[in-house]
């Protein structure tokens, strides 16, 4: 009787505890990491190479780099202290010098608060429209309204008193969003029509040309495309008719990207189970309130994955415009670095844009797994 | 044959005399590529009337209701429901679809939606109810299948029986006229069968013309006024349940109905 009160007497939930030695990290890093004499000697190698990669990245990067450098009295950048320590140290100074240029290119530098505010713009829409709570119509017009207003105040407007700034000037972080958010906004939608045409079944030909742009577009490198845009489209255009350059290379990667994701969504379509688009059928409802009301939501869930993968690359793809002479972020951080000053200095600032890049694409990737994780949570199978 | 058969309660016949028929078809065949998979269905269906359909598998139970609201479409002889000839005009096809509820074996229900939103959907947007009436009426059937209180949830969220019963008050939602069922206990477990005849069976009071796909034989036997006996695409016997039970006529019935009764 006595063992037994004794037992009792112990609380509920501590004996329910899991021993130690299997949780904690300590039990977690004793079963992967040293599970047996060949496991532990790959980790201690690979822990070795690891460290030795930090501490020479510290090293280079922090204790030897060179944060600044002296001006001469015109204004000039000395590079000498950063020459003396190449190889050994960053030149953490060409950023510093060098960041304007890389981040906005050449727009004029007394105007460059207009694509800072840009950049602020891109930021805030995305922000917004990543909350769910905003994913109404009026979500559309607010995208409308943004796009345009960062138009305006990259391009300018005599008549508002503003410095008229071509686009040929563009260039840096703001042009590679605007290509990318340009690109991928009409692209989504064009893709979802493009995935639906080549489903239907009522409309042949409209299939056919949807495989037929599908499968064009498909087989051929964005760079050709883009080498197309800029130099043989105007070889077929009358004389004095006159694209400008960064519209076509916008229209040229709008049209890539959607042919693109127009695969990944028609996977989505396929599969949406039958009975889905029978119960909506039978419930009497006309094709583009199936469309919009059940099929899309089910089939855009299902490929959430993909198409975000597709928009990660498509958003670094943007760079490939360097080709055609337009100044996107890659390539201003590569002009940058031409000036006979700083010759030499590109991993500093191929790191810099790496970060960018990097910060971008992971926020993206880190959104689409919440996104995903928010969905399935309402849908308990 | 099923353990509810006792259960159930002789429903009284609804069948409307003297009114124009339901469902009426005609000479029906079908073809998927050169295979005929209907030869010539000829059926008229009176309002009120409750149709059983059985027949072993694959012998085009389900191609002939589903031609009935035309998710199949036949290439020969006509089919007239509730007095329009189903054609290719898509106004007739609206019509008969807004008067004609669908359940599905796999309840088909929509995973994304909320129960009351499944409801919801048709009346709103096809039947331009307004959103409130729409909730009101989805709720009043939620309660005649006994889970209002499941509204919020997705059907994900619900067993089988709840998810088929849901699916039930969705097609009524449209307040249809004809009710077509292709096997809705056949992918249930033998508990929830129960839960789903007896919402049949509810309806079936109500006076709705039904056309139930169903190897249930005591659901047939109390409520079909007429069973409609099917093989290879054939309609090769029909009469009243019992007479169909008790005394068929042709030996392929009397084949299906011995395997029937000794599978269960
Ligand atoms: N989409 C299709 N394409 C080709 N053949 C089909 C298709 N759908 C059905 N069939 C064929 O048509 C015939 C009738 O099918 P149906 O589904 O109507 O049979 P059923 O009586 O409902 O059978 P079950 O009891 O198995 O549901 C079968 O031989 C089937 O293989
Ligand atoms: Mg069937």
């Amino acid at each position: 009787m006595a063992d037994i009160a004794a037992e009792a007497a112990v609380p509920f939930a501590a004996r329910q505890r899991p021993p130690a030695a299997v949780v904690g990290p300590a039990a977690w890093a004793r079963t992967n990491l040293f599970g047996s004499w060949w496991s532990t000697a790959l980790t201690l190698l690979i822990g070795y190479l690891a460290l030795r990669f930090a501490w020479g990245f510290v090293s280079w990067g922090l204790v030897h780099a060179v944060w600044s450098v002296p001006h001469n009295d015109a204004g000039q950048p000395n590079s000498a202290p950063c020459r003396a320590v190449i190889g050994i140290g960053a030149c953490w100074a060409v950023i510093s010098d060098k960041y304007r240029f890389i981040l906005f290119g050449f727009y004029p530098y007394d105007e460059q608060w207009r694509p800072l505010v840009c950049i602020a713009l891109f930021l805030g829409l995305y922000g917004v429209s990543a909350n769910r709570r905003f994913w109404r119509r009026e979500l559309g017009l607010v995208w409308i309204a943004v796009l345009a207003l960062i138009m305006l105040l990259m391009h300018g407007s005599a008549t508002l008193g503003m410095t008229v700034v071509t686009d040929d000037r563009w260039g840096g972080l703001p042009l590679t969003l605007i290509l990318a958010t340009f690109g991928l906004a009409l692209a989504f939608p064009l893709a979802v029509m493009v995935a639906l045409g080549r489903r239907s079944r009522t409309m042949p030909a409209v299939r056919l040309l949807c495989v037929v742009y599908v499968e064009l577009i498909r087989g051929v490198p964005l760079i050709s495309l883009l080498f197309m845009s800029s130099v043989m489209f105007p070889l077929f255009m009358p004389q004095g008719v006159n694209f400008d350059n960064l519209l076509r290379a916008q229209v040229a990667i709008i049209l890539f990207a959607a042919a693109y994701l127009a695969e990944v969504v028609r996977g989505g379509l396929q599969a949406l189970p039958k009975g889905q688009y029978e119960a909506a059928d039978a419930l009497g409802l006309s094709y583009g309130r199936k469309t919009r009301l059940i099929v899309l939501p089910q089939a855009l869930r299902i490929v959430i994955p993909p198409l975000v993968n597709t928009f990660i690359g498509f958003f670094k793809d943007t760079s490939l415009v360097l080709i055609i002479g337009i100044y996107d972020l890659l390539q201003s951080g590569r002009a940058a670095v031409d000036d006979p000053v700083w010759q030499g200095f590109g991993n500093e600032v191929y790191i810099l844009l790496a970060a960018i890049y990097f910060c971008f694409c992971f926020a993206m990737s880190k959104y689409s797994r919440g996104l995903e994780r928010g969905f399935s949570r309402s849908r308990v199978r | 044959m099923s353990v509810t058969a006792d259960a159930i309660p002789e429903v009284q016949s609804a069948v409307k005399a003297g009114a124009a028929p339901a469902i009426v078809l005609e000479k029906v065949s079908k073809w998927y590529g050169s295979m005929q998979v209907l030869r010539d269905i000829t059926l008229t269906i009176a309002q009120g009337e409750r149709i059983v359909i059985c027949g072993p598998s694959g012998s085009g139970k389900s191609t002939t209701i589903r031609c009935i609201n035309r998710l199949e479409s036949h290439q020969e002889g006509r089919i007239v429901v509730d007095g329009t000839e189903l054609t290719d005009d898509l106004r007739a096809l609206d019509t008969i679809r807004r008067e004609v509820g669908m359940v599905f074996q796999s309840f088909n229900l929509f995973p994304h939606l909320t129960i009351l939103e499944n409801c919801t959907l048709a009346p709103i947007w096809v039947r331009k109810m307004p959103k409130a009436e729409a909730e009101e009426l989805a709720m009043d059937y939620l309660r005649r299948v006994k889970i209002p209180e499941q509204a919020k949830k997705y059907p994900g969220q619900l067993s089988g029986g709840q998810q088929q019963r849901v699916a039930i008050a969705r097609a009524l939602c449209m307040k249809p006229k004809i009710m077509l069922f292709d096997e809705p206990t056949s992918a249930l477990d033998p508990e929830m069968i129960k839960e789903v005849l007896d919402t049949m069976i509810g309806l079936a009071e109500t006076g709705m013309t039904m056309v139930c796909v169903t190897h249930e034989m005591g659901f047939a036997q109390k409520v079909a006024d007429r069973v409609v006996f099917m093989d290879r695409g054939e309609i090769v016997e029909s009469g009243t349940p019992a007479r169909m039970f008790n005394d068929p006529q042709t030996d392929r019935l009397k084949l299906f109905l011995s395997q029937i009764l000794r599978g269960h």
